[in-house]
């Protein structure tokens, strides 16, 4: 750990968040809800659009996306940061704008993001074809897996066989994401799921069934990151970045050293040493949950509990509601929300919770959360630290 | 064999589709390289070799992509390790799909299809379903 990252540890802020449009919303273009997020977590923010001197943003289907994003939102950024790395993109975003921030490039980063995946006519099926041919893996894509979801059932088929995981414990990852998505207004699917209904669903790419899957939905977020000294003079309590690290080990799969080993491990532990702090210090942790296994190689990999024994610590409701780890207390990309990238909606109930907005599924005392993205097929990985004041000290 | 006058990717294409399985090794570092690349992951060297490899592999982990039939129904998606160190996907031709198991010993062959060469495997023991 360098000393100018050490140094950078609680630097910048979150002052404001907000998301749109979560579900379903026909009619909406991702520019659209984009928009409407952006607004509404500047004016949570207690600033103005034309406040806004830096732009984080990244879109699954257009590649110059910060362009027209500048553009609708008429802003005239000094610092802009469009780095394509799929779904854990805007946890990648954070130290590169604390960086800019700190060196007084600009003064108020929003990150945004919006899809209309779910309702619009271009959907996943056209991207995935548009793809093959802007983004083609040669060596994968004759074989006609079902990606992104056959690349986590080959994962997952790996961690039963090495560590005995179990499809029950699978599908308890998936349980406990419903439980805390029933105490969340904002989630898409609520209604209670059981063990027996995720193991019976139809299966898509073995082990995973259709409920070991990450939904379709329409939705955006938004966050704005500003100096810790301007946070402090803003109306909401502001969510410090403690520690922010990415890493990307492989692009496809089939080139990933060890099936159950992701890069989570390397941005997890570097977060961690820019934080000060240890998986044992966190009171609430978001995991990109696209696929019940992520739960799994992500509670291993940032530490929660040794390699291997992901499945044994979710099979006795150790991540829901009242249980000793909360994860994933929206409901996660299982049952709350996932418009293609989800990083951003981790990041936003981090920092609901750390400010004790959450209602019902609130988790008493948070001062410290994780949020982890994961982008690609386990592909690249990002972490961030939050707290509160209490925990900057 | 490769003349450089194409990339890696095209000869090694042209290759299977001639029927011929190749693989790249380092000689700078001695490592089998796959898929085909223009210098060496793991030490940056370009003095990549292509050699025909023994076709022995295990499989690694296993998945069956769920399909309708009219979509061609279910299909097996492996990924194996050959015995030279190398990993990649392909699909286990002569087992059904379930009967695919982590750790199975499969052996690598070309099938070409319209005029498009494809690595694929076949289980070398329990290969009677
Ligand atoms: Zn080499």
């Amino acid at each position: 750990m360098s000393a100018g990252l050490k140094a950078l540890r609680g630097s910048a802020a979150i002052s404001g968040v907000a998301t749109f449009g979560c579900g379903e919303t026909p009619g909406f273009t991702d520019m659209e809800l984009l928009a409407h997020a952006a607004r509404a977590a500047v004016a949570d923010a207690g600033l103005d659009m034309r406040d806004i001197d830096g732009l984080c943003t990244a879109s699954a289907s257009a590649a110059m996306w910060a362009l027209p994003v500048v553009e609708y939102l008429g802003l005239d950024p000094r610092y802009i940061d469009g780095t394509m790395l799929g779904g854990s993109s805007f946890i990648a975003h954070l130290l590169p704008a604390m960086q800019a921030i700190r060196c007084g490039q600009c003064s108020a980063v929003l990150v945004c993001y919006g899809s209309a995946q779910r309702s619009a006519a271009f959907g996943r099926r056209e991207i995935v074809a548009a793809r093959r041919f802007l983004d083609p893996q040669p060596y994968e894509h004759p074989y006609e897996p079902m990606l992104p979801v056959s690349a986590y059932a080959l994962a997952a088929s790996r961690h039963m066989h090495e560590f005995g995981t179990t499809r029950e414990q699978l599908a308890d990852v998936a349980v406990a994401a419903r439980a805390w998505a029933a105490l969340n207004p904002e989630a898409f699917m609520r209604e209670p799921l059981t063990r027996g209904e995720v193991l019976g669903a139809r299966m898509v790419s073995d082990p995973l069934t259709v409920r070991d899957c990450c939904l379709v939905t329409d939705g955006a977020g938004a966050c704005v990151l500003v100096s810790a000294e301007r946070a402090r003079d803003l109306p909401k309590q502001p969510v410090y970045v403690l520690g922010n690290a990415t890493a990307v080990w492989n692009r496809q799969i089939s080139s990933m050293a060890d099936l159950t080993v992701t890069a989570a491990s390397q941005s997890g532990r570097e977060a961690f040493a820019m934080a000060g702090l240890a998986p044992k210090d966190m009171d609430v942790v978001q995991l990109y949950d696209a696929f019940t296994i992520n739960t799994l190689l992500f509670l291993e990999d940032l530490g929660f509990c040794p390699k291997g024994e992901g499945g044994r610590f979710v099979a006795d409701g150790a991540i829901a509601p009242g249980g000793r780890l909360a994860v994933n207390t929206n409901g996660g990309g299982l049952s709350c929300v996932h418009p293609g990238m989800y990083g951003i909606f981790a990041l936003i109930e981090a920092v609901r919770q750390l400010r004790g907005e959450c209602g019902e599924r609130q988790v008493k005392n948070a001062h410290t959360a994780l949020a982890h993205g994961n982008g690609g097929t386990l592909s690249s990985q990002a972490t961030a630290i939050l707290g509160t004041a209490e925990a900057l000290r | 064999m490769n003349d450089n006058s194409i990339g890696v990717q095209a000869f090694h294409q042209r290759e299977l589709d001639a029927g011929r399985f190749l693989l790249q090794r380092c000689g700078d570092c001695g490592r089998h390289v796959y898929y085909p690349r223009e210098c060496c992951p793991h030490c940056g060297g370009t003095a990549l070799e292509w050699k025909t490899p023994g076709g022995l592999g295990t499989v690694h982990a296993v998945t069956t992509v769920r399909r309708k039939p009219a979509d061609g129904g279910d299909l097996n998606v492996s990924l194996v390790d050959l015995d030279e160190g190398v990993r990649l996907m392909t699909r286990i031709e002569n087992l059904a799909p379930e009967a695919v198991r982590i750790g199975l010993r499969v052996q690598a062959r070309v099938q070409v299809k319209d005029g498009r060469g494809l690595v694929l495997f076949d289980a070398i023991e329990g290969a009677a379903a």
